[in-house]
């Protein structure tokens, strides 16, 4: 009693200290008395040039940006309603349940008008970015084999070679990562390869990953000789810094992440986060910040389901993978296969 | 609209009922194509969440004891496919939830025997139109009735329903309009037998008492046939007034001149002066009875042939010779004289010679009459289209105030009292120069005392 007590005083005296972690946490102070207060899953490093270039456009709008997982972003907001103007995430599944259960405002300017019709959700989801799923591998270490075109190639390739690949490849853990998880749900519907695949990952010890730039950093120093699923935009960030790294894109088809954004239901300021909205539809006319962030905005020229090229499409089957059930029954074969000892 | 007492126009009421019919089809058709198209999207949205609710049904599997459920990507995914709307599903078990949402309404809807039941209500701060599948499954030896419940907000119907009242307006207005141009132009094609008709009528001659041949409607030909009854009995009133007037002149003339004549008789009998004043005066009345009657006569002749004008070529040059031939000994016992002048091209003239003649002699006559004696009457042929005839005189000339009045019938001059006359000459003239599309113009004489009279006609 005494305890639950404390816990209302505690939530009432600093209800910015919800139960969620925030993993990093930024000012960035303007001489106006408004703070768009935003919650991204975005690392503060690869954010802060488009922060910097939106306060040069609207220099009255102080900003707190706090970094989270996506799971923590989730918690905060459908469990805790914890207070945000903005919540930018990669994980598009998380981003439409908040939508579909109604944590999130509707919003409609020209600046979203613009944007194609699969990126954006009830005008209350907008992607700004499209990020394919890749494939990354160390040139060195592949010397003498021909880099995969395609899932089956990367599967008779596991099986052929398992002495060059034996716990040398990684990929997320899918019950870390939310982003892990999407794409592996999006190559499970998509491949009748994808369980063969993780089955044969399996035999290989592969190790598993939170983050992509882990993955990626391992790969460059040579632990790995590939990752699969790999945030391509992060990858190719890193391309002009370290010799020796491969990326590839599949020709059956690559997975296509949107980062989007929404206004909470809690906003104070959903003004102001509509302003950054407009700023995040409007990144593919500031190719310079792109290339900064090496975030690829998304170009109104990608056509859904029409190419290899496949942005996974915004809407209620995206709620099928969070069904506590199917989640778990999808957990549990990926870990019997990718667990084989 | 007229009101109920006055017609008003036949094709203002009947293009204002039309269209009235117009706009009351055209709102009956807007709401019954929203009323089936409504029906018709509904029923496609419930179909939707039925296969949905079925396909979850479906997936639903018995796992050593325990129910499980795998639900498909395509059961919620199909649900996205045509609107943004929100989604939520709930699977139950025996009354237990199994997964999905836990707070969500099962539709209580009047279920047929195995089929889905289907519902519409409030959730979530939004409408839903919801579905509950039913399916009996076995597990470990046990009957389980599993119950699918997805339910999808509204708002792509109603983007549909918008559009389709948008359509609905736009060919219901389209119908309107088409429809009530069309009744004007059927209007204006039902009543075009009466328009003509009109003109028909309207189009006629003062004197013209034929009567009407237009084509007529069967609605119509009473309304004609009356009409032609009139002008007979008008036309043959008038030529029995004529007939009348004329045979009267003819009877009163005849014993006049023996009256006429036995009464100079017997002036030269008489011997005391004042018979022989009484029987003067009683000559000079009769001459104006006489006078009075042959311009009757004239006058009911110029109306008799103007109705049935009768032309031919005359040479109005002709016309003057002839006139003044026949009026010189008058003027010469006045010792008037009469000056013709005439154009050296010769000139023609479309006309009746009798009333021309007769018009041309009426206003000599007039002229020879008020002109003092020992005076010259000037006349003119002028030629050019139309031409002149021009005729001044010497004498007392026209009021200022008379000049207006003078054509009418039996309307004389304010200062010619003293002088025998009917009021009919002038008339006579008009009426000839009008049965020629001519004019008659009077004035007074340019140069100093005087009248002028000019008759104006077209010529070639």
């Amino acid at each position: 009693m005494r305890l639950a007590c404390l816990a209302v005083l505690l939530s009432f005296c600093a209800p910015l200290a919800g139960a969620f972690e925030i993993e990093e946490s930024r000012q960035y102070p303007a001489n106006g008395s408004v703070t768009l207060r935003i919650l991204s899953t975005a690392d503060a490093d690869v954010f802060e040039p488009i922060i910097e270039a939106f306060q040069d456009q609207n220099p009255a709008i102080a900003i707190t940006y706090d970094v989270a997982s996506s799971a923590q972003v989730m918690t905060a907001l459908y469990e805790e309603g914890a207070q945000y103007d903005l919540a930018i995430s990669s994980a598009m599944d998380l981003q439409t349940k908040l939508a579909n259960d109604g944590l999130a405002q509707t919003y409609v300017s020209d600046a979203t008008g613009l944007l194609p019709g699969w990126a954006k959700w009830r005008d209350q989801i907008f992607a700004f970015t499209q990020e394919p799923a890749v494939l990354v591998l160390n040139a060195q270490a592949f010397t003498g084999l021909a880099p995969p075109k395609n899932r089956e190639d990367l599967i008779a390739l596991l099986r052929d070679h398992a002495d060059v690949f034996d716990g040398r490849i990684g990929t997320y853990d899918v019950r870390v990562s939310g982003l892990g998880y999407l794409f592996a749900t999006q190559d499970s519907r998509n491949t009748e390869s994808f369980w063969r695949l993780t089955e044969v990952m399996g035999r290989l010890n592969t190790r598993l990953y939170c983050c992509s730039g882990d993955m990626i950093t391992d790969v460059a120093r040579g632990e790995l000789v590939l990752a699969y699923n790999v945030l391509g935009s992060y990858a190719r960030s890193r391309l002009a810094d370290t010799p020796g790294l491969l990326v590839v894109e599949m020709d059956d088809f690559v997975s296509v992440m949107l980062r989007s954004a929404l206004i909470p239901k809690t906003a104070k300021a959903p003004g102001e986060a509509g302003l950054m909205i407009d700023f995040l539809a409007g990144m593919n006319t500031r190719p310079a910040l792109a290339e900064e962030t090496g975030l690829p905005p998304v170009a109104p020229s990608t056509k859904e389901d029409e190419s290899v090229i496949r942005p996974i499409r915004l809407g209620p089957g995206l709620l099928v993978f969070l069904d506590t059930m199917r989640r778990e029954t999808f957990l549990r074969s990926w870990t019997s296969s990718i667990e084989q000892e | 609209m007229s009101a109920a007492g006055s017609p008003g126009s036949i094709r203002r009421r009947l293009v204002g009922q039309l269209a009235l019919v117009a706009a009351l089809l055209s709102v009956a058709f807007f709401f019954s194509l929203r009323v089936v198209a409504e029906r018709a999207t509904e029923a496609t949205q419930d179909n939707i969440l039925a296969a949905s609710a079925t396909s979850i049904a479906d997936a639903v599997y018995s796992d050593a004891g325990e129910i499980r459920v795998e639900i498909p990507y395509s059961a919620l995914s199909m649900l996205g496919t045509v609107s943004e709307d929100r989604v939520f599903y709930r699977v139950i078990v025996d009354g237990r939830t199994l997964t999905g949402y836990d707070d969500l309404p099962v539709p209580e809807g009047r279920a047929r025997a195995r089929g889905p039941a289907f519902a519409t209500y409030g959730y979530r701060d939004d409408t839903f139109r919801a579905v509950v599948v039913t399916r009996a499954l076995s597990a470990a030896n046990q009957a389980r009735r599993v119950q699918v419940v997805v339910a999808q907000t509204r708002l792509g119907l109603a983007a549909i329903s918008s559009r389709i009242t948008t359509i609905a307006t736009a060919i219901g207005v389209a119908f309107f309009l088409v429809a009530t141009a069309l009744s004007a132009f059927a209007a204006q094609n039902a009543l075009s037998p009466l328009n003509r008709l009109a003109e028909a009528v309207a189009r006629r001659g003062p004197k013209d008492l034929r009567p009407v041949t237009a084509e007529t409607p069967t609605e119509l030909a009473p309304l004609v046939g009356g009409l032609n009854g009139f002008i007979a009995r008008l036309g043959s009133a008038l030529t029995r007034s004529e007939d009348l007037i004329v045979e009267a002149a003819h009877r009163v003339r005849t014993p006049l001149a023996t009256v006429r004549t036995q009464a100079e008789v017997v002036h030269l009998q008489m011997e005391k002066p004042e018979n022989r004043a009484a029987l003067r005066q009683m000559i000079r009345a009769v001459d104006e009875s006489s006078r009075s009657a042959g311009q009757l006569l004239d006058h009911a002749m110029v109306t008799l042939r103007s109705d049935q004008l009768e032309t031919e070529e005359i040479d109005p040059a002709e016309l003057l010779r002839d006139a003044i031939h026949r009026l010189s000994p008058t003027a010469e016992l006045k010792d008037i004289a009469i000056n013709l002048h005439l154009p050296d091209t010769p000139l023609r003239v479309q006309g009746d010679p009798i009333l021309l003649q007769n018009a041309v002699r009426n206003i000599l006559d007039n002229a020879i009459k008020y002109s003092p004696a020992d005076t010259d009457i000037t006349v003119r042929l002028t030629p050019g289209s139309p031409c002149r005839l021009h005729f001044c005189d010497q004498g007392r000339g026209f009021e200022a105030q008379d000049i207006a009045r003078l054509p009418d019938r039996f309307s004389r001059g304010s200062n010619v009292e003293d002088v025998v006359g009917s009021g009919l000459g002038l008339t006579i003239v008009q009426d000839v120069a009008r049965a020629h599309g001519g004019t008659l113009e009077i004035a007074q004489n340019p140069k100093g005392e005087g009248a002028c009279v000019s008759l104006v006609l077209p010529s070639y």
